[in-house]
């Protein structure tokens, strides 16, 4: 541990530490442009320059870069301080006066106009294209932090400084784009003074998001409202991944790790199987939305302004990239919406279910678009199913609100205008069943209230649980009625809407009615099993196999030593597939027996 | 009228759809025919062929095999090895010279009592005409 006071106050910081960081621990602020806690120091901008008493005067020098020693006393604001930032404050704003940084400095240093000239500029070449090239301002003040992360963290060496002295300049190799830069944006979100930009091969500035290390990094929050709300690294956005992979196995970046102060991030953890013995499982694998994409007539993806439920939940969420606000593909406001409900439920081409929550949250929509907007609503339905507490009344609430309900599907949303009203609009088609004719309706928007569909991995989910599915491929319940959680097999348990679409209401209850049964099997401490069960006769068995294939619920074992198959009690359900197929008549059912069932038959024919 | 030729229908019914149908076509008091005899299995998957042939070699004049719905199955896919097992049965018999409409496959959930007892009066009136069965009957 080192010993020092500055400006007369006592520290202990431990070896190695800079005079820079020793000050940070007493909350005294140096100013500084080149510093960065993840970088070498550079000491290249100068202002951090502090004295060092000597008992002869002092001697500056810049506290980023020099190591705290015992017995060391530091002042970081007196005259000469002063005195040394201010003149290189005013070489800086000769060289770049438009930075805003060294502008307000400036004013803290009591300099109102630079007593140095700029350095003289090249001319420009030529002509330049209006609109293509703008003519460079100059915002670089040399501080290097943009090649320092270029180097140190990406370890990319894309750029780096050309020139000496004040011809410096930042560059890509020969001012060519360089092969090696991975257009990761940290020399664009590192810069103090917004000089270093990516630009794309067509001269356009990259401002995407995800290529900086700005708010949307490869750190990041799912959304502002995500459950649990923990930021997760993205892979395919993140620097050191990306060397890690295209990079020569580079071992790049790691600022996250070293940021966390907690030392959550560990980059080097992998995706593991994690095995766990339980006493019960519940499954609640969730939907999937419908893509609309193959109801041509609806021109979801073709025509502009056509979009999803999904798509406008998004787009009025508060945090979204629309701040909450519906806004057309050309950026304007929509002055008429269309709600088209039932898209691919009810429709024999595609689910026949009916998805339930569509028309609560079509309602929903209206309702936000009408406190929002002045926006006309149209609702386009086929029922209007409102059963549920308070639904009925929202629905009145919103008939109320002036939405406009016509009754009848959506046959088609066109843009081809056959009256001068419907010019650069969206015509939706349909017959009003309740006015009992054909009619056009000029919109500027059309949502699609799409179904809710089976997960498309559900059928391997439940080959997994050995559970059982409906024709529509959504998970089936022991019992409607009576066991709504329960499956076929024991200890598994079904909730939300991989069981049918349901609301979130009907899916909460039913995640605690799973958890209920969860823990009522497992506090038992012991299960029930079936009554009826399949045995294979030890002596008649052949080992053929077939049974094990068969078994719906893999009961089944193959005992090595023997050559023969065995059922396990546990896990069989007393289906009797196995019996109904083995061929050596080995494999039975107790209580349906092949000589119960003979009896049986001859019984009944004689 | 008494003469009129009655035939004797062996029927294999799943527990979980199709003998519930056969009940609530009983409760519900549909009338059909009074022809068939209801064995409950637990499942159509656990029909043996050996049962199918057995009822044939005692007399049944017709063989019914009735299950859930496919991809309703309460033992998740018993009733697909039914549907696949029994359609090699119907051409085995097919071979051995019996009529193919004597044997028949069906799905009779639970809800359809009114399906179970249409599926009775039609293949009572497809038997009728075919008369005795006496290909397979065991001579006593």
């Amino acid at each position: 541990m080192v010993k020092l006071t500055i400006d007369g106050q006592p520290v202990e910081v431990e070896d190695g530490t800079t005079v820079y960081n020793a000050a940070k621990e007493l909350e005294i602020e140096i100013p500084t442009l080149c510093y960065s806690d993840y970088l070498e120091p550079y000491a290249g901008c100068r202002l951090c320059t502090v004295k060092i008493e000597d008992g002869n005067g002092g001697y500056l020098a810049t506290s980023c870069s020099l190591e705290a020693t015992d017995g060391m006393a530091v002042v970081t604001d007196d005259e000469d301080v002063r005195h040394a930032r201010k003149m290189v404050l005013e070489l800086l704003l000769a060289k770049c006066p438009t930075v805003e940084t060294l502008q307000e400095l400036g004013a803290e240093y009591g300099i109102d106009k630079s007593r140095f000239e700029p350095p003289p500029k090249p001319e420009p070449e030529g002509e330049e294209d209006e609109g293509v090239i703008e003519a460079k301002e100059d915002r670089c003040i040399l501080c290097g932090l943009c090649t320092r992360i270029c180097e140190q963290r990406v370890e990319a060496y894309a750029i780096s400084m050309a020139e000496r002295g004040g011809d410096s300049f930042v560059t890509p190799p020969y001012e060519q784009p360089s092969p090696d830069c991975i257009a990761c944006g940290a020399c664009a979100s590192i810069c103090p003074t917004g000089s270093a930009k990516v630009y794309d091969r067509f001269n356009r500035e990259i401002i995407h998001p995800e290529l900086t290390l700005a708010s949307n990094s490869a750190v990041r929050f799912a959304t502002k409202q995500a459950v649990p709300n923990v930021p997760t690294v993205h892979h395919e956005d993140c620097i050191h991944f990306h060397q890690m992979e295209n990079g020569d196995g580079l071992d790049a970046c790691r600022i996250c790790e070293e940021a966390c102060p907690k030392e959550c991030i560990d980059l080097d953890s992998e995706d593991e199987l994690v095995e766990a013995e339980v006493g019960a499982i519940i499954v609640a694998t969730g939907f999937e939305t419908f893509d609309p994409t193959p109801i041509k007539e609806y021109g979801y993806g073709r025509l502009p302004n056509v979009i999803t439920s999904l798509e406008f939940e998004l787009m009025c969420r508060a945090d979204g990239m629309t701040e909450g606000n519906v806004y057309m593909e050309n950026g304007e406001k929509p002055g008429s919406i269309a709600i088209i409900h039932c898209v691919g439920s009810r429709d024999r081409n595609y689910h026949t279910y009916c998805s339930r929550v569509c028309c609560m949250y079509s309602l929903k929509f209206a309702h936000l678009i009408k406190e929002k907007s002045e926006a006309d609503v149209f609702q386009f339905y086929i029922d209007m199913r409102s059963p549920g507490k308070d639904y009925e009344e929202f629905y009145d609430r919103l008939l109320e609100e002036g939405v406009i309900f016509v009754r009848g599907r959506g046959a088609e949303v066109t843009d081809i205008a056959e009256r001068p009203e419907e010019d650069g609009k969206l015509i939706v088609q349909c017959e009003d069943t309740l006015v009992g004719s054909f009619r056009r309706i000029p919109v500027d928007m059309v949502v699609l209230s799409v179904a809710l569909s089976p997960a498309a991995d559900a059928d391997a989910t439940r080959r997994v649980f050995s559970i059982g599915c409906g024709g529509e491929g959504f998970f089936k319940e022991r019992h409607p009625k009576l066991a709504p959680v329960s499956t076929t097999t024991d200890g598994v348990f079904i909730s939300g809407a991989c069981q049918g679409p349901k609301d979130i209401p009907d899916s909460v209850a039913q995640g605690s009615a799973a958890a209920a049964q969860a823990l009522s099997l497992i506090d038992r401490g012991k299960v029930e099993i079936e009554p009826i069960t399949a045995s294979i006769d030890e002596d008649v068995c052949s080992g053929c196999k077939l049974c094990i294939s068969l078994c719906p619920y893999t009961a089944i074992e193959f005992d090595e030593e023997k050559e023969i198959s065995v059922v396990n009690t546990v896990l069989c359900k007393g289906c009797g597939t196995c019996a109904g197929a083995c061929p050596s008549g080995a494999a039975n059912q107790r209580h349906f027996k092949d000589k119960q069932l003979l009896s049986q038959i001859e019984g009944v024919l004689a | 009228m008494n003469d009129r030729f009655e035939p004797k229908i062996v029927a294999f019914l799943c527990k979980w759809c199709s003998s519930a149908g056969s009940d609530l076509a009983g409760v519900s008091r549909m009338q059909y025919p009074a022809n068939v005899v209801p064995i409950t299995v637990m499942c159509s998957g656990g029909v043996s062929p050996l049962y199918i042939f057995s009822a044939f070699k005692r007399g049944a004049d017709g063989v019914l095999v009735s299950g859930c719905h496919p991809g309703d199955c309460h033992y998740i896919k018993g009733n697909l090895y039914a549907r696949r097992r029994l359609a090699l049965v119907k051409e085995l018999l097919e071979h051995v010279g019996l009529e193919p409409e004597r044997f028949q496959m069906s799905w009779v959930s639970a809800a359809e009592g009114a399906k179970y007892t249409e599926l009775i009066k039609d293949f009572v009136d497809t038997l009728r005409p075919l008369g005795p069965q006496a290909k397979l009957r065991r001579r006593v």
